[in-house]
C-alpha cells in the first residue's frame, strides 16, 4: 500500500490503527459515555470536530510555534475547540449536553487528540493533516456507537433511544448501562476482532 | 532571535492567548442567551409540573446568610391561577444523592401545610437503580404529601401517614436523601414566608409578570428583578 496517499492517512484511522481499538487511546469516554448509541454518537462527532480543527491549527502553526512551547499551545488549542463544542452543544443540544455532562470537558485531556496533534499534524502540512485528523475522528465515532448501541441494547432494550424489546420478552441487563457493562464489551469487542485479526494474519 | 529562546516562548504563548480568549468570549457571547433560554425555559416546565394548577407566576428573591457560603440567593416562584390569585409556591431544593446533587423542583401548596408536586431537575443517581427517582411512581408519592411535623419514609410497605412515602427498592439512600433535603429546605422556605425576620432580608419586591402557561417559548422570559434592587 502507498504510504503517502491521502486516503491512506484517512483509512488507517479508521480500521488499521482505529485510536480505540487498535491503539488503545481514549479510553475514557469510549467507557464513560457508551451507555447509549446516541451519546456514543454525540461524543464521536464532538471529538471528531475538536481533533480536526485542532489538526487543522496545529498543523498552520507547525513552523512559527518553539518546540519548548510546543505542547502547552496544542493545550490551549485543543482546549478552545473543546469549549466551543462544549457551548454550541449546551446551546442548541441541551439534552445530550446533559446527558454527557462532564465529559465534554475531559475531550481535552483525551490522549487520542493529544496524539494526532504531536505524531501527526506538527509534522505534516494542512491537508494530510486534516485528512488524517478526520479518520481518526470517524473511527473513534463508530466504535463509540458500536460500543454504545451493543450496551443499550443488552441494558436497556432500546437502540438510539427506540425501545423494540418490551419489558415482558427481555428484563434489561443494568449492568451493562454501569461502568462493569463498559469494560465488559469493549474488552469482548477488542478480543473478539484481536481474534479474527490474528487468524486472518495466520491463514496468510 | 534563537527558536528556543525564553522571549520567544513567552510572545508565542502570550498572542496565542490573547487570541484564544478573544475568539471564546465572543462565540460565548453569541451562544449565552440560548443557554440561558433553555435554563429558563427547563425551569419553567418543572414549575407548572410541580404547581399543576399555575397558570403563571412570579418570582421573589430573598438573601439569606449562611454560615458555609456567605449571602446566598433564594428565589421562591409564586403561582398564580387563572384569576391572578396566588395559588401556591414553588422552590429548588438540591442536596446530596448517592453519587452527586440531586435537584428537585419542589411545589408548596398556599397554605403551607403540603406539598403540590415535586419533580427532579438534575441527578447523577445510578442507571437502573436510583435513577427511579425521576420515575412518575415515586414523584407522585409527593403529591398532597403533608408536610408537618416532616416528610417521613418507609420501606418496603405502603405509606401509613400522610405525611409519608415509600422509598424505593434497590435505591434506597437515593429516596431518603430527597426527604432529607426537602425537609431541610422546606424549613428555610417556610421561614422565609413566614416574612422577613433579622437575618433575612427580601432584596427585591416580585415584578408581576404574564407568562402565559400556553406559550412555552423560551423568547417569553420571565422578568427577573432587575439590577438595583435592595433599596
Amino acid at each position: 500500500m502507498a504510504k503517502k496517499t491521502l486516503t491512506y492517512e484517512f483509512v488507517k484511522g479508521i480500521w488499521r490503527e482505529n485510536a480505540v481499538i487498535k491503539m488503545l487511546l481514549g479510553m475514557c469516554p469510549a467507557l464513560a459515555v457508551t451507555n447509549s448509541a446516541s451519546n456514543g454518537l454525540a461524543m464521536g462527532l464532538a471529538s471528531t470536530f475538536v481533533v480536526a480543527a485542532s489538526g487543522l491549527m496545529v498543523s498552520l502553526i507547525r513552523r512559527i510555534v518553539p518546540g519548548g512551547v510546543r505542547i502547552p499551545t496544542y493545550i490551549i488549542i485543543i482546549a478552545t475547540f473543546v469549549t466551543l463544542a462544549e457551548l454550541f452543544l449546551k446551546a442548541y443540544l441541551p439534552d445530550i449536553s446533559k446527558s454527557l455532562g462532564p465529559y465534554i470537558p475531559l475531550i481535552i485531556v483525551n490522549c487520542m487528540i493529544m496524539g494526532r496533534a504531536e505524531f501527526f499534524a506538527s509534522k505534516h502540512p494542512v491537508t494530510p493533516a486534516v485528512v488524517d485528523a478526520l479518520g481518526t475522528g470517524i473511527g473513534f465515532t463508530w466504535v463509540l456507537v458500536v460500543l454504545g448501541a451493543i450496551r443499550e441494547v443488552l441494558g436497556s432494550g432500546s437502540i438510539f433511544g427506540f425501545a423494540f424489546l418490551g419489558e415482558k420478552i427481555f428484563t434489561p441487563w443494568v449492568v451493562m448501562v454501569l461502568p462493569a457493562g463498559a469494560f465488559l464489551s469493549l474488552g469482548l469487542m477488542i478480543g473478539v476482532i484481536n481474534y479474527f485479526t490474528l487468524r486472518k494474519r495466520r491463514a496468510a | 532571535m534563537k527558536k528556543n529562546s525564553p522571549l520567544k516562548m513567552i510572545i508565542t504563548l502570550s498572542v496565542t492567548a490573547i487570541i484564544i480568549g478573544g475568539l471564546l468570549s465572543g462565540f460565548y457571547k453569541l451562544v449565552y442567551p440560548q443557554i440561558e433560554a433553555n435554563r429558563i425555559a427547563e425551569e419553567k416546565i418543572a414549575i407548572f409540573t410541580v404547581l399543576p394548577e399555575a397558570k403563571d407566576y412570579d418570582i421573589v428573591e430573598y438573601e439569606i446568610l449562611s454560615k458555609k457560603k456567605g449571602t446566598e440567593i433564594v428565589q421562591i416562584f409564586r403561582g398564580k391561577d387563572e384569576n391572578g390569585d396566588l395559588m401556591g409556591f414553588a422552590f429548588v431544593a438540591a442536596g446530596p444523592g448517592f453519587q452527586g446533587i440531586i435537584k428537585m423542583m419542589v411545589g408548596l401548596n398556599l397554605e403551607k401545610t403540603y406539598l403540590e408536586g415535586m419533580t427532579v431537575l438534575d441527578h447523577m443517581e445510578t442507571p437502573g437503580l436510583g435513577d427511579k427517582i425521576t420515575f412518575d411512581f415515586f414523584l407522585d408519592q409527593f403529591k398532597e404529601l403533608r408536610i408537618s411535623p416532616s416528610i417521613t419514609y418507609i420501606k418496603n410497605v405502603k405509606p401509613k401517614h400522610d405525611n409519608q412515602i415509600q422509598t424505593i427498592t434497590g435505591a434506597t439512600i437515593s429516596a431518603v436523601a430527597i426527604v432529607k433535603t426537602l425537609n431541610k429546605k422546606i424549613a428555610i422556605i417556610l421561614e422565609l414566608l413566614a416574612g422577613p425576620p433579622g437575618k433575612l432580608k427580601v432584596v427585591a419586591e416580585p415584578a408581576a409578570v404574564a407568562v402565559p402557561a400556553a406559550v412555552a417559548v423560551p423568547a417569553a422570559a420571565v422578568a427577573v428583578p432587575a439590577e438595583g434592587k435592595g433599596k
